[in-house]
């Protein structure tokens, strides 16, 4: 029988723990075909477990499965697997990348559905040797991309695309599926540059007159209220209002998801300290270039001075966060850079360690965290190898203990600092949520106790409520500690919350610098005045 | 500008020379070599033309497993027993010359395709160590069953009609057997000669159809698969590819391929040492390889051309440049094992030392410190 009368999806009263611990709870929504539904709620609201049991990832399963009805069309479902998902019109787009590196676009596009041709041998041995249809390929992911209506170079080879193409070619291949009914997009912008964001908004509106629902979540709100037909907003594993888009407002819905006011735009506050031309130099870098793929850094002197917090912006592949990989020593870099009066050798991570330099990551699951590991161990690990805290040192140091009751002081000390939320010190690192992730990774930066800190995108994939507690803690600990910070962001707005001055790098050189308190207009202009 | 540019050409160049160190070094050895062991250009043509003839075949075999992510496959010595067990039967029921050639082909792909479906199963637990794994289950099966077999229960209970290639207590096949009547009969049939050098054209024939198919089969749905699991497991099982059983198939045609490579090795050497036949088998062929300019993850036909050509050149020449430099042919010797071990030592290292690098240098940084930690607790 088809109904269709019947929304496309619907969820009933779904309800999930992980042993013992809720995380949703009474979850209802509708969505209908050809529908929109923006999904927001803070880090560890739930948004991400809900898609997990709507996408049947077997994570739900081996964790004790779910309560409550998933409905398609009408009728009930149960996915066991994400391919009983794919095979119910159910797309979805992760935020880790799920594509093969050496293969093009194309390839991955049509990955185990590639078309194929009949030869004698395969006749014989089955079909697995049926040769490829390369045209017939390049064919359907062109018609992929151009259902999408964002360009992409088909041919070209992932490992060597710009992060914003990759998650493009991810929606491609969603796209090529032909039963593809509803998308879910997980934090799709999170990864691209504003321009390509905009491509992608469009590009969901045209989807969604195709008559393919997206469930669209984000932490920018106002990407939410530019596309979506309704939007659901979580808190603390419940649906704390489910509203259409057009009779609310970004202040509206930061105020449900966190459950109090969050005060926004503070920006060109003064920070009290004007910076003369008399404070110290304390690092200075002269004709700096960075070989960091896709963040390129061509030719930056700049000097910082002591106990400020610098900002640097720009826009997405102009290479500013080529400019901390590159002092760290994480990419091959060249040119001279002065810390304190001493050279600092590059491409030699340890030594810049040693020096007191710490740096907080873009990367946090690839360089940031041991996964695997407690918060403990995150926290304390780098302070104990590099700088020999929390050892206990027996027979005049021949053999040195580790000081488990200073680290579990330490760790419980910055998860009450940063309300990292966590149900022990203990917690290993892959079970928290992205933005607690981020929070850690602050703490191990902290607790090294540097003279100098760089922060790369410390909010990204961070939801409002975060983002205030980790900028308002690196002020704090920037005043309190008198460490200089280098905070590298990609959005101006907090950058002009949090620093004193703000450098703008375009086309791998720094464009110019301003006083936090300039206007959006100025910096805005330095943004793309040398884009290549 | 130009100075960047200058630099940039130089860094390319130094990529080059770095990304094919190895292929480099072995051709300034093998230069430095040749003049020095005193050989005859058409001797060495020649020599060289009939190694590549007796063990390209097998040296292609190793192409499907590093498509496939699987590494140098050590177990391709399994695929190598499955021949000797049948040249022995063939041997045995006293068919030579081609015929017998095609039987024992035909004869080993049984034999091969049961100890690959084995060996795949267990690499297929071990996913992530399958290089150390086909490296000891080799030695299991070589010094174990396949001894056990050939020992034991060939003549007691499988029956062995001929006394000539059995031990003399009765049971059991002796140390060698001796394949004369089958010698060499694939490569002189159609051989050429060119300027005194034989070229066994029949026998390039096969390598040539063996580099087709796999040529061919990169463009295949299966070839494709394979790429996807070796590149990465999780993206390909995500997308619905069968990863455990890809892995399978590429270790099963590897050894089925290594069967026949092993049959064309023996009609060349024109007898079968029983026991120490496929021994070393797996270690040279992976050396040449490597010498050749392939890594663990990444080989090609012509890593395999190369790499036969220059290491057996340097087998070849080695001792005349040993006793030339020593006046002891045994240094030589020595000279050529202490390279194929290097070489393999080395490749192992170079692409451990890169994946942890490419995993993440700040990672590397942290284990570093750890050893660090370590070796001053040790104290």
């Amino acid at each position: 029988m088809t109904n269709n009368s019947a929304p496309l999806l619907q969820m009933q009263n779904i309800k999930k723990d992980f042993f013992g611990n809720q995380v949703l709870a009474d979850i209802n929504f509708t969505l209908g075909a050809g529908e929109v539904l923006g999904l927001c709620g803070e880090n560890g609201a739930g948004k991400s477990t809900l898609m997990k049991i709507l996408f049947g990832m077997d994570v739900i399963r081996e964790t004790g499965g779910y309560g409550g009805d998933i409905l398609i069309d009408g009728q009930k479902v149960e996915f066991k697997t994400p391919f009983d998902a794919l095979e119910a019109g159910i797309g979805m787009v992760h935020q880790e990348f799920s594509l093969i590196p050496g293969f093009t676009a194309t390839e991955n596009i049509l990955l185990d559905r590639e078309p194929k041709k009949k030869n004698v041998i395969s006749q014989v041995f089955g079909d697995r040797l049926d040769t490829l249809d390369r045209k017939e390929m390049e064919r359907r992911s062109a018609e992929a991309i151009r259902k999408m209506g964002v360009e992409i170079d088909s041919k070209m080879v992932i490992s060597s695309m710009p992060v914003g193409h990759k998650q493009f070619t991810e929606i491609a291949r969603e796209l090529s599926k032909d039963r593809l009914k509803l998308l879910i997009l997980d934090e799709p912008t999170a990864v691209l540059t504003e321009k390509e964001a905009e491509a992608l908004l469009s590009s969901i509106r045209s989807m969604a007159a195709q008559g393919i629902s997206v469930i669209f979540i984000t932490h920018r709100l106002h990407e939410i209220l530019a596309v979506c037909d309704k939007v659901v907003v979580m808190r603390d594993g419940h649906v704390v209002r489910d509203v259409p888009a057009k009779e609310t407002s970004v202040e509206d819905i930061t105020r449900w998801m966190v459950g109090r006011d969050v005060q926004q735009s503070a920006a060109a506050q003064t920070h009290g300290k004007v910076q003369g031309d008399d404070a110290k130099t304390v690092m200075s870098i002269r004709n700096l270039w960075v070989d960091m793929p896709g963040e390129t850094v061509r030719d930056v002197t700049l000097d910082v001075k002591e106990g400020e917090i610098l900002g640097i912006g720009g826009l997405a592949g102009q290479g500013k966060l080529g400019i901390p990989n590159g002092v760290m020593g994480l990419y091959e870099a060249g040119g001279t850079v002065e810390f304190d009066g001493q050279k600092i050798p590059l491409n030699s991570p340890r030594k810049c360690l040693d020096s007191s330099l710490a740096f907080v990551s873009e990367d946090r699951r690839e360089v940031g965290l041991l996964l695997d590991e407690s918060l403990e161990w995150n926290i304390a690990f780098p302070a104990m190898q590099i700088q020999d805290k929390f050892l206990k040192k027996l027979f005049g140091g021949l053999i040195k203990w580790r000081n488990e009751g200073a680290i579990r002081d330490v760790t419980n000390k910055y998860i009450q600092e940063l309300q990292i939320k966590c149900t022990s010190s203990q917690q290993k690192a892959k079970e928290l949520s992205g933005g607690n992730q981020q929070k850690v990774c602050l703490a191990k930066a902290f607790a090294l106790e540097p003279k100098f800190l760089f922060v790369s995108e410390p909010t990204r994939g961070i939801d409002v409520g975060a983002k205030s507690l980790v900028l308002e803690a690196l002020k704090q600990f920037n005043r309190e500690s008198g460490v200089t910070v280098v905070m590298i962001s990609s959005e101006l707005e907090e950058l002009r919350q949090t620093c004193d001055r703000i450098a703008i790098v375009s086309g791998g050189r720094v464009a110019g610098i301003l006083p936090a308190a300039a206007s959006s207009e100025e910096f805005g202009l330095l943004m793309v005045s040398q884009v290549i | 500008m130009s100075g960047k540019n200058n630099a940039s050409v130089g860094s390319r160049l130094l990529d080059l020379v770095r990304s094919n160190a190895v292929p480099i070094m072995f051709i300034i050895i093998c230069a430095i070599f040749i003049p020095m062991s005193g050989l005859s250009n058409s001797y060495l043509i020649n020599e060289i033309v009939t190694r590549m003839g007796r063990n390209l075949f097998l040296v292609l075999c190793l192409l499907f497993p590093i498509m496939a992510g699987m590494g140098l496959n050590f177990a391709m010595t399994l695929g190598a027993m499955g021949a000797e067990l049948a040249i022995i039967f063939v041997a045995d029921l006293q068919i030579w010359g081609i015929p017998g050639v095609v039987l024992a082909m035909i004869l080993s792909i049984p034999f091969s395709a049961v100890l690959g479906w084995i060996c795949g199963n267990i690499l297929n637990m071990a996913k992530g160590r399958e290089m150390i794994t086909g490296y000891i289950l080799n030695f299991f099966m070589g010094n174990g069953v396949y001894m056990m077999v050939v020992l034991y229960i060939m003549g007691s209970i499988i029956p062995i009609a001929h006394a000539s290639i059995m031990l003399p207590r009765g049971y059991g096949i002796r140390n060698t057997v001796s394949l004369l009547h089958m010698r060499q009969c694939l490569d002189d049939l159609l051989a050429i000669r060119v300027k005194g050098v034989k070229i066994p054209v029949l026998t390039f024939i096969l390598i040539g159809l063996l580099c087709l198919f796999i040529v061919w089969f990169r463009r295949t749905k299966l070839g494709q698969d394979m790429r996807a699991v070796g590149q990465d497991m999780e993206v390909a099982r995500a997308a619905g590819i069968k990863v455990d059983r890809t892995r399978l198939i590429s270790i099963i045609m590897s050894t089925v391929f290594a069967g026949f490579g092993m049959v064309i090795y023996l009609q060349n050497m024109g007898n079968l040492p029983t026991y120490t036949g496929h021994s070393q088998i797996g270690m040279f062929c992976i050396a040449a390889l490597l010498i050749g300019g392939a890594s663990v993850e990444k080989a090609s036909i012509g890593n395999a051309f190369l790499g036969v050509i220059l290491f057996h050149l340097m087998f070849i020449v080695a001792p005349g440049a040993g006793a030339y430099i020593t006046e002891d042919t045994m240094v030589g010797e020595y000279f050529r094992v202490f390279l194929s071990y290097g070489v393999i030592t080395v490749a192992l290292i170079m692409y451990e030392a890169k994946k942890r690098m490419v995993k993440s240098k700040a990672g590397q940084e942290l284990a570093e410190a750890q050893v660090r930690a370590g070796k001053e607790a040790a104290k």
